[in-house]
């Protein structure tokens, strides 16, 4: 397991290099740049502002540069805000939506494994259908209707909580359901299926004609086998959903790093653009890294190679 | 009975939830709280990219800076004139060529330091530096030698025309005579930095330096930087060594960069701003209906207009140019698409621009318009290749193409086809003219007629029309000149009608800006450049 884990990390470098160079050549394709704005400014002033960022450099050049720097953990200043660095941006951010991921994340599994399991054990039941209606609901019902609902209902018509912020636990609510749900509702589906496949296996009768009790067939043996879908839907989930989320965070004001995602290419903020893009790829690996050998865990029939 | 158990456990944690919500019944609002503090809250539209006011263009950091730094002279709250600021009063030469700034005695740096002649020295000589790169720098170009300063043509600072006579005594020596100078300087390209602490954290010259972290940060105005967390607030607090200090009642003042408008109107309904920075286009009837109280249309200093690339055919002919331009209804898309209270625009100049209001008008001329075009060679648009009109992504903007569109081709006969980019390659497209009709707007500088008509001299970078006129460059030229205020103004109604007959751009409306406010903020004055200097205002709730 070991080997298996060290050669995945070695493997992590390449990939790394690879989304960085493309990211680099990529976002310089796009027309305009970081210095592009309404009011013209003169040209002179125009050249330093590129030199002092190394931009009239040859492209090359500034690409050696960049990679330099990125060996090093720096990934350069942000050419919209100037006074931070990318690097700083990140952690300041990333805290913030780690923390929405993780309620959302906990709503996601806790509301999507319940609903799925459940309607597993009572295929074709009101249950089952009434569940997974919801879930259907809540995979058509995009983000940026469910948030403000959630606000008219909550903030502006009762008046528990705020419409937006992210002062205090009471601003946490909202977000974190309008986050969860949507995966909830995947994770329902991906549940219900894998329990139904598990449930008609032979060994879950073998379990059961063995005497074994409802609960301790479903925890034990059941539960393992049938969670694998959703095992390796989580992976890039949880990369997907602690990085934050561009709407959630838009509708919510909340300073995640999922804005950044977007608004650093409306920016041309080269480096900003870089640098959540590696962030981002680093933990999609990271976490199917964690996914895999979960899954070996979960899945007898799979082995280290 | 068995069979339900599940879904009963799940409601009854549902309901278990919403009840423990609800006991918690209707709180406090924000605004509630902020109001026996004093704390103004207010929402300020994005993240501000910098707070060096010599780093920075947008209206949002202008927002924030108002309330960290004083220039020599600031705006009256009402109506914006110039008003003494650090400097207590000035004298003029009569040529009005040489200002002389008496500075207060009692003027401090939020750290306890005399804000002195020397420091607004040092401060602009900061500003010119070439090395520096302040986009803004050219606001300092009436001062004799200040442009020359900028591009390197002389390194001599003592040359350019800032002089300290003494501690308390500034000497600007400007270019010409310029009528408009002391709201010039009540821009934030004005305001002293401190230079020390600058000094501390880097280069002085140089981008990059991270002075402006709270903590750090030392400005002169009645507030001072206290929290700044990057895409939530920023925190500004009554400042105790502030020279008018007992005339500022707020405490605090939280400036929120909410993006989304929608968002940000939502925030306001909850109670957690006391002031929006706009307000979004669909919500305006619910407001004119629900809460006039709250919703404010205020004039602004701003023209909504499509530029002409004027180097292409067919709208290098000035009779096509002209025929497009007066078939707007105008009158129609401010009551029917805008709706916001916005002026129709029959020309640039928003009215009364400083005391200019313009009388040439664009006026809608159907018979007129149609003429013309048949002239140029294209009757009822026969033989004319279709017109590509460019705007950025935006719903107001396509509305409007829209709208326009209909308008060519029900009149004129013309086919236009509409073409939306992203902001930044629109920025391109224009700046290299690879467009043919595009969305353009301005917002004033200053509050002086020049601030539009000064933009379409040739090769000046904000004209992207590629149109030129020695005669129009002429008129700017002796306008800068003139002393005589009413003469001058006569300059700027030759040269705007010149343009108008031109038609370089066509001017489409009057920008206005709407906000929602709390009733209980007090001292916060319609202005059109939507500057509210922040030591008059204050927060009455009613007592009832």
């Amino acid at each position: 397991m070991f080997r298996f884990i060290a050669k995945r990390f070695l493997e992590m470098i390449p990939v790394l290099f690879i989304i960085a160079t493309i990211t680099f050549f990529m976002v310089r394709l796009a027309p305009g740049g970081p210095f592009t704005t309404e009011k013209s400014i003169p040209p002179e002033i125009q050249k330093k502002l590129e030199a002092f960022y190394g931009l009239n450099r040859p492209l090359f050049q500034q690409y050696l540069d960049y990679m330099g720097n990125l060996l090093k953990g720096d990934l350069g200043p942000s050419f919209k805000y100037a006074t931070w660095s990318v690097n700083e941006l990140i952690w300041s951010a990333f805290p913030v939506s780690l923390e929405l991921g993780c309620y959302g994340l906990a709503i996601a599994l806790i509301l999507g494994l319940g609903a799925g399991v459940v309607a597993s054990l009572r295929q074709n039941s009101a249950l089952d259908h009434i569940s997974m209606s919801l879930a259907m609901v809540g995979i058509c019902v995009p983000t940026f209707v469910l948030g403000p609902l959630l606000i008219l209902m909550f903030g502006l018509g009762l008046g528990w909580v705020n419409a937006s912020g992210w002062d205090s636990w009471r601003d946490r609510i909202l977000p974190s359901l309008t986050l969860g749900f949507f995966y909830a509702a995947y994770i329902a589906r991906l549940a219900r299926g894998g329990m139904l496949e598990i449930l008609n296996q032979e060994f879950i009768r073998t379990a059961r004609a063995k005497g074994a009790s409802r609960q301790r067939v479903i925890l034990k043996h059941a539960l393992k086998g049938g969670l694998l879908p959703v095992v390796s839907f989580l992976g890039p989930a949880v990369a997907d959903i602690i990085t934050g989320s561009f709407v959630v965070e838009t509708i919510f004001q909340v300073p995640g790093l999922g804005r950044f995602f977007v608004t650093a290419a409306f920016n041309r903020d080269y480096t900003m653009v870089i640098g959540t893009v590696l962030f981002y790829a680093v933990l999609i690996i990271l976490l199917n890294l964690v996914v895999d050998v979960v899954q070996v865990w979960l899945n007898p029939r799979l082995r280290f190679e | 009975m068995r069979r339900n158990r599940p879904a009963a456990r799940w409601c009854g944690l549902f309901l278990f939830l919403v009840l423990s919500l609800a006991g918690c019944s209707r709180r406090e609002t924000r605004v509630e709280i902020a109001d026996r503090e004093q704390v103004l809250l207010k929402g300020n539209g994005t993240e501000p990219q910098e707070l060096d006011p010599y780093l920075v263009t947008g209206v949002p950091e202008d927002q924030i800076l108002l309330s960290l730094f004083e220039g020599l002279v600031t705006e009256d709250p009402v109506d914006l004139h110039p008003v003494p600021g650090v400097a207590k009063s000035w004298d003029v030469s009569s040529d009005g060529k040489i200002y002389t700034f008496h500075l207060r005695e009692n003027a401090k740096w939020s750290n306890g330091d005399p804000v002195t002649a020397r420091d607004f020295l040092e401060s602009y000589k900061r500003m010119l530096t070439p090395s520096l790169a302040a986009e803004y720098s050219y606001m300092h170009f009436v001062v004799k030698n200040a442009e020359a300063y900028n591009q390197g043509k002389i390194t001599d600072f003592s040359q350019v025309g800032y002089q300290v006579l003494d501690d308390q005594t500034l000497q600007i020596t400007l270019e010409n005579s310029t009528p408009y100078f002391l709201s010039l300087a009540t821009h934030m390209s004005w305001y002293p930095v401190h230079l020390p602490t600058i000094r501390k954290y880097g280069d002085p010259y140089l981008r990059g330096n991270k002075w402006t972290r709270p903590g750090r940060f030392v400005g002169n105005g009645a507030f001072l930087l206290s929290k700044w967390r990057v895409n939530d607030v920023i925190v500004v607090k009554k400042s105790p060594s502030y020279w008018d200090r007992d005339r500022v009642r707020l405490n605090e003042i939280h400036f929120m960069p909410i993006e989304s408008d929608d968002t940000e109107e939502r925030a306001f309904r909850a109670g957690q701003l006391h002031v929006t920075q706009t307000l979004p286009l669909t919500k305006m009837d619910l407001y004119r209906k629900n809460y006039p109280n709250l919703l404010h249309i205020d004039p602004f200093l701003g023209s909504y207009f499509y530029d002409i690339n004027v180097t292409k055919p067919p709208l290098n002919d000035k009779r096509v140019r002209r025929a497009l331009a007066l078939s707007i209804d105008r009158e129609s898309i401010v009551n029917n698409v805008t709706r916001g209270g916005q002026l129709p625009a029959f020309y640039l100049t928003p009215p009364g621009t400083a005391g200019y209001t313009c009388r040439t008008l664009l006026h809608e001329d159907l018979a007129e318009a149609k003429r013309l075009l048949a002239e140029a060679g294209y009757p009822d648009g026969k033989g004319l290749p279709p017109i590509e009109l460019l705007y950025n992504t935006l719903e107001s903007h396509r509305i409007i193409a829209e709208t326009i569109q209909q308008m060519w081709k029900k009149s004129l006969g013309i086919d236009v086809q509409l073409v939306n980019q992203e902001w930044k390659v629109y920025l391109d497209s224009q700046r290299t003219l690879n467009y043919q009709v595009s969305r353009a707007s301005w917002i004033g500088d200053y509050n002086d007629p020049n601030t539009f008509l000064d933009m379409w001299t040739t090769g000046n970078g904000n004209n992207r029309t590629g149109w030129s006129n020695p005669e129009y460059d002429r008129l700017i030229a002796e306008a800068a000149r003139i002393t005589d205020l009413k003469q001058r103004l006569e300059v700027f109604q030759k040269a705007e009608a010149l343009l108008l007959d031109e038609v370089p751009m066509i001017p489409i409306y009057f920008y206005t800006l709407t906000t929602a406010q709390r009733p209980e903020l007090k001292g916060w004055y319609p202005t059109i450049l939507d500057h509210h200097p922040y030591k008059y205002v204050y927060l009455e709730p009613n007592k009832n």
